[in-house]
């Protein structure tokens, strides 16, 4: 096309568009990285820009409109209004920190930066077009209404302040660099575009691949096909120890599992080139019987997915199943033998994706000295590196991995998915290359939460006491295993040894099919079975006509009580604290406290609760480092191993930094999620970054101030004894050295932590609801979650990191779903298609915290970020309950299921 | 999304400049549907904002709406008095699944041309009795009723070539009394039910499903009906006729339908002439 002039933030810019192009990427290649790509459809709204004083998508506008038009994206909005410094929307969003990952951020902010006062009055229909997966949207209300969430930094206080996140300017400014947020230049000059053709089968040997056709296409460089990958074996689940998983996963293999597998990749100059190389490829394919459902594929005559060696560690390759888990404590016969009431269900959870809004992708290059680097959207930059080393053979010291700011991450980047494949079209071509995920490969083909069926059976004394519980567990680990024996075993465990019982069994299974695999999901396992668990607890209790509040204080464990679910054997968790109690009676008073909602009389109200309890650290090993140094100006340079989606734990780090030295969050510089900054992090999952990171970043900061006491003291003529840090100096007595006299001495301090022992958290989550008698539309009316979080290092981090695992438990519970068709395929792959909660869709919730301090923890701090998702689910089914006497055992809970079952239908 | 297999853009300012049509076209209003999904298989668009058609004309006859005006215009419009049944056009504009942004850009004609059973825009003409004026391929002009546009999801009653003007809306239509009626899965979400009634003085009653069925549905009275004659009339409709999607089963959308029916009923029978 012909060559169009725009103005782009008051700068008149010159541009080409393409035929097809639309906005977004048009502003992006012109460098304005600020404007996001979320999902590409018009839906969420992360690419939102003003065109002529307009907010629109800029991802649905057809780039060669934009000529002569006035286009104001987030780098320009400050300019907008007189005067320097941000926006007033920006310095809004700053104040009320209405961000975690920040992905959304932008759109966000360019959208109610255009908002009237009636629209900023009804919010849940002004926001429609702007997804946040992270905040569960309270933060950023408050932002919007000019509300403050801040506290101010102190000297040597920085811990239980609400201080803000470092790269908060940078992410209201559009300044944030995400993985994508790369131009074309220097190492990455010459950049290449991987496309891969994916599968059309649920399960095909392939014959044969022909690439001629595609090689001809203008543009495409290499076609790369499974006779160009490793032959070895791996997983794409990242854990501490590689052997955690089974390895049953080839780079690119010759046969394909399910509609959507890897069958071949495309290198070319331009994404449309590598496309249409996609297209061109003729493969020839054998098709093999294919099986979607677990149970069938466990039975005898059932295709086998995996027929892989013994060194795979598939538990049992005949019948599918990648591992297996029998325990028990006691004799359950016997309790049930002992039991007044017997009750006994299943409970069904269903195929939910993360819909982090920053897709998966990598870029690939080779540094001047010829070393690999990936820079990656990863959960994950150290066990990465280390999974490359070992399927390409390469020594530790060349590869680099390293993650910008991930946008969003929810247990979906702790698995490699794409650094693979990068790394190996890098190799081949000796050229950068990028691969991005589409929103459809984001939902057709990475991960989603296992799809469990649950059957719970529960024997309890007419006074509620338990006398036995059995749980048996089915997981759909899809067609890989990756994750597939960590989520069963971590299911199966803190749920049950939430409750003191002497007769417990749990068996499980997690099984292959041909459908889309299974990976990490927040909660690791939890959410499923607490859904069974806790939905079980809740009938007993109406059964047995016990309040569900007492039928929980009865039996749930206190401290000495043993922390068994199926295993007798011995382990490393403890009561650092304990704070279940506190949580039990937070929820119930707030309850007590509030006159129930009255909707009218279309409407039938009820109240539900559940309880959850999480290991504050995965099991068997997690390890961090992280380095601090003294630098000439007094201040710090802190580097650690953990990434940043979101978590908020960059604050959390410089806040135990800061108040082990004496001095202000301010003042400490933060690297992080890079193999060249430290030498080893087992990554920003489990909840382990402040848990772990944030525990090695302590034990750092305290050795540095050793050494800055110690160094303080010769020149001062004191003991160590008597000085003490104090902002930018040290003071002893009435002398006050500066520290940046002591920089020259070049101090750096290093701190290790094992992840071990390990402590235990508490949620507890209250709903109250209504549900139309005749529609069966349900209404949450209230919504109150008490964590147990230790020590709260950043109060208003961590009520956000609540606020938004509620949010996302509410969208598993209520709205998402993701449909395999007949062919096995995922029917609805965009977020048209696939709802995930807008503003409007979610309560506010209000967060209370246990007032404890865990000996275990950082400063006794506990993790707070997976485990508030997983009593929702349950807490909701019996508030429906509640209102209407209809238990409900299968997730999403929608009003086009539910109003056939109620009162009024009979 | 980028669309990487067309190749060729065609900005015709007059009808003449459109040409005849070829395999691989698409036709663009908004874009933002066109753009919001692969198009493997369009490889040239026709931009027809570039005919700079008026988006609304008002008058004597009623409303006319250019497939071009986009929703954010259309919401904008400023009834004359008289026009008791103008809030519909508010109400369908809400009923998008699609926000405030995406109005700016987006088109009535476009919504019409995607014929999805909640395309509001298709309740909203079918339910004012409006009238489709359709380009022909050949240089001519066809008008066909907007109840029957949508023959079905994605199914418009366009022939290859032929372009979707304007929909006519009669001042007739316009003057009526209205109800509405709408439910969806999630609050604020897709439509999976929507129901609008409409009244003139002179008794008549017409009832407009959109949403729950796979193609408007009009249901016409020469008088307000019976409880039991609304019922049974829509009870009548065949359930394969409902639209079975994730947006609501199939069943569940014909309840809300006989809800909703009755429930329009019964507020367009009060306060009868």
């Amino acid at each position: 096309m012909s060559l169009i002039t725009l103005t782009v933030n008051g700068r008149a810019q010159q541009a080409e568009p393409r035929p097809g192009q639309c906005l977004r990427t048009l502003l992006r290649e012109l460098g304005w990285f600020g404007v996001k790509k979320g999902c590409d459809a018009g839906d969420c709204g992360a690419c939102t820009v003003h065109l002529d004083g307009k907010p629109v998508h800029s991802c649905l506008v057809p780039a060669f409109r934009a000529e002569g038009s006035t286009i104001t994206t987030i780098e320009g909005l400050a300019d907008t209004v007189p005067g320097e410094g941000l926006h007033p929307m920006q310095q809004a969003f700053l104040d009320a920190q209405g961000f975690q990952c920040g992905f959304c951020t932008a759109g966000m902010v360019m959208t109610a930066s255009t908002l009237d006062p009636a629209q900023k009055a009804e919010l849940p229909r002004a926001l429609k077009g702007n997804l946040c997966r992270c905040t569960g949207y309270s933060a950023i209300a408050d932002a919007i209404a000019g509300r403050c969430s801040l506290d101010a930094d102190a000297d040597g206080a920085a811990s239980g302040r609400s201080l803000p996140a470092p790269a908060g300017p940078d992410i209201v400014t559009g300044q944030a660099r995400y993985t994508m947020d790369a131009a074309p230049v220097g190492d990455l000059a010459g950049l290449l575009h991987l496309k891969i053709l994916r599968s059309p089968h649920p399960h095909a040997r392939i014959r044969a691949i022909d690439s001629t056709r595609a090689l001809a296409v203008p543009g495409v460089v290499a076609v790369l096909t499974h006779k160009d990958a490793p032959d070895a074996l791996f997983s794409t689940a990242r854990h501490h120890h590689h052997s955690d998983d089974v390895d049953d996963t080839r780079v690119l293999d010759e046969v394909v599992r399910f509609v959507g597998d890897r069958v071949a990749v495309v290198v070319a100059q331009s994404e449309a080139a590598a496309e249409a190389g996609c297209a061109a490829i003729a493969v020839d394919y054998q098709l093999l019987p294919a099986v979607f459902d677990p149970e069938a594929a466990m039975a005898p005559g059932a295709p086998v997915i995996h027929d892989k060696p013994a060194t795979s560690r598939i538990a049992d390759i005949s019948r599918n199943i990648v591992a297996e888990l029998h325990g028990h404590i006691g004799d359950v016969d016997q309790g049930f033998d002992a039991a007044d009431l017997i009750l006994e269900r299943s409970y069904t959870s269903q195929r939910v994706q993360h819909a982090h809004l920053e897709t998966h992708g990598a870029i690939g290059w080779r540094d001047t000295d010829g070393r690999l680097v990936i820079r990656s959207s990863t959960q994950t930059p150290f066990l990465t590196r280390d999974a490359l080393c070992r399927l390409y053979g390469l020594p530790r010291d060349r590869v680099r991995v390293f993650a910008e700011r991930v946008g969003g991450g929810f247990g979906g980047k702790q698995e490699m998915i794409t650094e693979d494949i990068v790394a190996l079209a890098v190799m081949k071509t000796g050229r950068p290359v990028k691969l991005e995920f589409t929103r459809t490969e984001q939902f057709a083909a990475s991960t989603s939460r296992h799809p469990m069926t649950v059957r719970v059976k529960l024997g309890a004394k007419a006074d509620g006491t338990l006398t036995a519980i059995e749980m048996e567990i089915l997981s759909n680990t899809g067609a890989y295993g990756n994750h597939g024996g960590g989520v069963l075993f971590h299911g199966a465990n803190e749920c049950i040894a939430l409750y003191r019982c002497a007769n417990k069994k749990v068996d499980g299974h997690a099984v292959y099919t041909n459908t889309l695999p299974s990976g990490a999901f927040r909660g690791y396992g939890l959410s499923q079975t607490n859904f069974a668990v806790e939905s079980a607890m809740d009938e007993l209790a109406r059964a047995l006509d016990i309040d569900p509040f007492a039928l929980r204080r009865r039996n749930v464990v206190v401290p000495d009580d043993p922390l068994i679910s199926y295993d007798p054997h011995p382990h490393d968790v403890e009561y650092g604290s304990y704070g279940l109690d506190q949580c039990l009676d937070l929820v119930e008073n707030a309850f007590a406290d509030a006159v129930p909602g009255d909707p009218g009389p279309d409407w039938m109200v009820g109240r539900g609760m559940a309880a959850a309890m999480i290991d504050t650290i995965p099991p068997r090993g997690h390890t961090a480092e992280s380095r601090l140094r003294l630098l000439a100006d007094g201040t710090y340079q802190l580097s650690v191993g953990t990434a940043e989606f979101g978590n908020g734990t960059s604050t959390v780090h410089r806040q135990v930094a800061a108040t082990a030295l004496g001095t202000r969050a301010a003042n400490i510089a933060l690297s992080q999620s890079d193999t060249e900054h430290v030498r080893h992090d087992t990554g920003a999952y489990g909840s382990t970054g402040t848990v772990v990171a944030g525990q090695a970043t302590q034990r750092a900061a305290q050795a540095l101030a050793e050494m800055i006491r110690a160094a303080a003291a010769s020149r001062l003529g004191v003991a160590p004894e008597a000085c003490r840090l104090d902002g930018d100096a040290v003071v002893a007595g009435e002398q006050r050295l500066a520290l940046s006299a002591l920089a020259p001495e070049g101090l750096e301090a290093v701190g290790h932590a094992s992840g071990s022992p390990r402590s235990i958290a508490f949620n507890v989550q209250g709903f109250e609801v209504a549900v139309h008698r005749r529609s069966g539309e349900i209404r949450i009316l209230r919504s109150v979650h008490a964590a147990d979080a230790g020590t709260v290092i950043n109060p208003m981090q961590c009520r956000g990191q609540v606020q938004g695992g509620v949010a996302q438990a509410i969208g598993a519970a209520l709205y998402e779903r993701m449909i395999v068709d007949d062919t096995g395929a995922i029917a609805n792959p965009s977020f048209r298609g696939y709802h995930i909660p807008s503003f409007a869709d979610l309560p506010q919730t209000q967060v209370l915290f246990a007032d404890t301090y865990d000996r275990v923890g950082p400063l006794g701090a506990k993790s707070m970020s997976e485990s508030p998702y997983n009593p929702v689910a349950a807490a909701l089914a019996n508030a429906i309950c509640e209102a209407t006497g209809v238990r409900l055992t299968q997730t999403p809970f929608t009003a086009d299921r539910l109003y056939r079952l109620l009162p009024d239908q009979k | 999304m980028d669309l990487h297999s067309i190749s060729d853009v065609v900005r015709p300012r007059g009808r003449d400049e459109i040409g005849p049509p070829r395999a691989g076209d698409a036709l663009l209003g908004g874009g933002t549907w066109l753009f919001s999904e692969p198009q493997p298989h369009v490889r040239r668009l026709i931009d027809l904002g570039a005919l700079r058609w008026p988006a609304l004309e008002a008058g004597a006859h009623g409303l006319t709406i250019a497939a071009t005006c986009t929703v954010a215009e259309l919401y904008a419009f400023e009834a004359p008095p008289g026009w008791n049944a103008a809030p519909l056009i508010g109400e369908c504009c809400r009923a998008f699944l699609a926000s405030f942004k995406v109005w700016n850009t987006a088109t009535v004609g476009g919504n019409l041309c995607l014929s999805l059973p909640a395309g509001p825009m298709i309740s909203l003409c079918a339910a004012l009795e409006g009238d489709c004026v359709i380009w022909t391929a050949e240089g001519g002009e066809r008008r066909m009723p907007a109840v029957g546009f949508a023959r079905g999801p994605q199914d418009p009653a366009l022939a290859p070539g032929e372009v979707l003007r304007a929909i006519e809306i009669p001042v007739e239509a316009l003057t009526r009394r209205f109800a509405f009626r709408r439910a969806s899965l999630t609050p604020l979400g897709r439509s999976g039910v929507l129901l609008i009634g409409t009244r003139a003085r002179d008794d008549d009653f017409a009832l407009t499903i959109t949403a729950a069925t796979r193609r408007p549905v009009p249901l016409r009275f020469d008088e307000v009906p019976t409880r039991d004659a609304l019922h049974h009339a829509v009870t009548s409709i065949p359930l394969s006729l409902y639209y079975d999607d994730l947006h609501g089963l199939p069943d569940w959308r014909r309840h809300m339908t006989v809800l909703f029916a009755e429930e329009i009923r019964a507020e367009l029978a009060e306060g009868a002439p």
